[in-house]
């Protein structure tokens, strides 16, 4: 092990400076006002987990989880998402009788990564949990609230693509059958792999017609136009269900007037075991991942109370990313003071906070730089020597 | 800016074959193209930047946004396991990933080693022949290493097998074919959709015809 330099800082760990830390404020702030305009309660929840209960809950990859032990040999994890620790409360705290729930939060979340530079191993996420509610007018909500906040927050271009996690299973299922062979095709989906796919459809002794339908899953992305070349592949039963769900939604999100946002994509497979039914990601085009993404999970019954949840979470990092490069006006002014007039200089302080400007009070002594301290503020106020 | 596609393109041999498939999907691009040393290479007409990258990390750049779309092996992509789309088989530079060694050799039983490019490649797949060995890695001239005793086997790229004939050495096991593939940024793939799914359509025209 090489000695460290002083100025070092774990792999994937990020420090906020000042004039970051001012854009986070305001983007965080911004959706926060959505969010909570929305009626949703904001709460926080420990850094610290059980890897037990949270960690092996978290819908985040096992190799991706910071451990730690506690004195009595309880292996802990830093917090990798917020929808687990929120799962945890709500089941054991929060959810009576069986009435649905606004949660949201803002905090920071731990993925460990050991590959390279351009992933933070830390960083802030803004979501909502809404729970005990199954329609999908919830699922809308969340939806809109995303779209909504994103755009509160200054993002103009970004497209939410949502899917069901019920069609691509339902319709490996009617014509597969086995649990085996769906899961292979499902696994090429969550890699991504399409080649993989189509030529493990192609091995399979199927009609030409199945292997076509099959085929044409990765076809069904864009407008409501999707759902109707969805409904010819598949037959009745959940995959159909799922459909109407969708169809629901793309009329939940016209009322809202939100659709130009949202598109469908069934290819959407963000995880192999995590969601339960609608699912969605969002992007924007000047980013090369996802800024977002949420939606309807069983998790909460991992913690003892069957609910049904839907969500979304958005990387405040990505968002910032997203938006480019913004002026954040300085406007901070200086009263630099000696002794003398002391006392005169603070009066002017307290008037200028009063009026709600930012003061910063300099004794003239302390600087050694006059000019170079100068440049750092919008203005300067001089009250020194004998008045 | 949005109706721009950035397309990364593998520098070397993989680069001539991927220009001749784009220009007989219709794209024209300019024939100073081949023999430009430029890293950057932009064609206005098609409204396509193409960034020339080491093969190997062709898969890096469209990962990470920078590059919309990208040209690169099978080999690179089960090595690096990139989050990326692997939309189609371009059936260009076909070639296959191998194991290879002295003949008549065993491998070592107490710390059996392997030298090669793709430590993650072999890595699973002597993991999954039951098969604990040592991976060395190399970047370049793979086959030197089991003829001067650095390891026992090498996992390498093979397309006509002369490197290994000319250098004394055999194929033991084959491990998996390699062509080329067209991939694509997963956020790319959703903003930009109407000029990627153009690009597919075009491609897989001709990767077709080519293979009938």
């Amino acid at each position: 092990m090489s000695r460290l330099f002083m100025f070092e800082k774990p792999l994937g760990m990020r420090d906020t400076l000042p004039e970051l830390y001012e854009k986070k404020h305001r983007v965080r702030s911004l959706m926060d006002e959505t969010i909570k305009q929305w009626g949703y309660q904001f709460i926080d929840t420990p850094t610290l987990e059980y890897y037990e209960t949270v960690g092996t809950a978290s819908a985040i990859l096992d190799a991706e989880l910071f451990k730690l032990l506690d004195k009595d040999g309880h292996t802990l994890v830093l917090r990798p998402d917020m929808t687990a620790p929120i799962a945890r409360v709500a089941a054991a705290r929060l959810l009576e009788n069986d009435l649905p729930l606004r949660l949201a939060y803002a905090g920071n979340v731990y993925r460990a990564q050991q590959r390279e530079g351009g992933r933070p191993a830390e960083f802030e996420q803004i979501g909502v949990e809404f729970i005990n509610d199954d329609t999908v007018s919830s699922d809308g909500e969340v939806i809109a609230l995303l779209v909504s906040s994103l755009k509160k927050a200054g993002l103009n271009q970004f497209q939410v693509s949502v899917g069901h996690i019920g069609f691509a299973q339902e319709l490996f299922k009617q014509i597969l059958g086995t649990n085996g062979r769906a899961n292979a095709l499902r696994r090429f989906l969550y890699e991504k792999n399409f080649v993989g796919y189509r030529e493990q459809v192609n091995s399979y002794s199927l009609s030409s017609i199945d292997k076509q339908r099959l085929l044409q899953l990765l076809e069904l992305r864009g407008g409501e136009e999707v759902i109707g070349k969805a409904l010819d592949i598949v037959e009745d039963g959940y995959g159909k269900e799922s459909l109407i769900q969708l169809k629901e939604l793309w009329e939940v999100v016209t009322d809202y007037g939100l659709k130009d946002f949202v598109k469908f994509d069934f290819t959407i497979v963000s995880h192999m075991s995590y969601y339960s039914g609608i699912l969605f990601e969002a992007y924007a085009g000047n980013v090369g991942f996802p800024i977002g993404n949420g939606g309807r999970y069983g998790l909460i019954e991992k913690f003892g109370k069957k609910a049904s949840a839907t969500g979304f979470a958005v990387r405040l990092d990505k968002l910032l990313e997203a938006m480019g490069h913004q002026e954040v006006s300085n406007t901070v002014e200086c009263i630099f003071f000696s002794q003398e007039r002391r006392k005169e200089a603070f009066q002017l302080a307290e008037t200028m906070k009063a009026e709600g400007k930012k003061a910063v009070l300099q004794d003239i002594n302390g600087v050694k730089n006059l000019d170079a301290f100068t440049k750092k503020f919008a203005n300067t106020t001089f009250l020194i020597g004998g008045a | 800016m949005n109706g721009n596609l950035t397309i990364a393109m593998p520098k070397g041999r993989i680069f001539e074959e991927a220009l001749e498939l784009l220009r007989k999907a219709g794209y024209s691009l300019p024939p100073e193209f081949d023999d430009s040393r430029k890293l950057i290479l932009d064609v206005e007409a098609e409204n396509m930047r193409f960034i020339l990258a080491k093969p190997m990390d062709v898969a890096t750049y469209v990962e990470h946004g920078v590059a919309d779309v990208g040209i690169a092996g099978k080999d690179v992509l089960l090595e690096e396991e990139r989050d990326v789309y692997e939309l189609l088989d371009l059936q260009i530079s076909a070639c296959y990933l191998a194991v290879a060694g002295l003949p008549g050799t065993e491998m070592n039983d107490v710390a059996p080693k392997v030298a090669t490019k793709y430590p993650n490649v072999a890595a699973a797949y002597f993991r999954e022949q039951g098969e604990q060995v040592e991976i060395i890695k190399l970047n370049g001239s793979i086959e030197l290493a089991p003829l001067i005793g650095l390891a026992d086997r090498i996992v390498d790229i093979v397309s006509t097998g002369r490197t290994l004939v000319e250098n004394g050495l055999v194929e033991f096991e084959r491990i998996k074919d390699v062509t080329s593939r067209l991939i694509v940024n997963p956020v790319s793939y959703r903003i930009k959709d109407e000029v990627i799914n153009e690009l597919v359509t075009r491609l897989s025209g001709v990767v077709s015809l080519e293979v009938k």
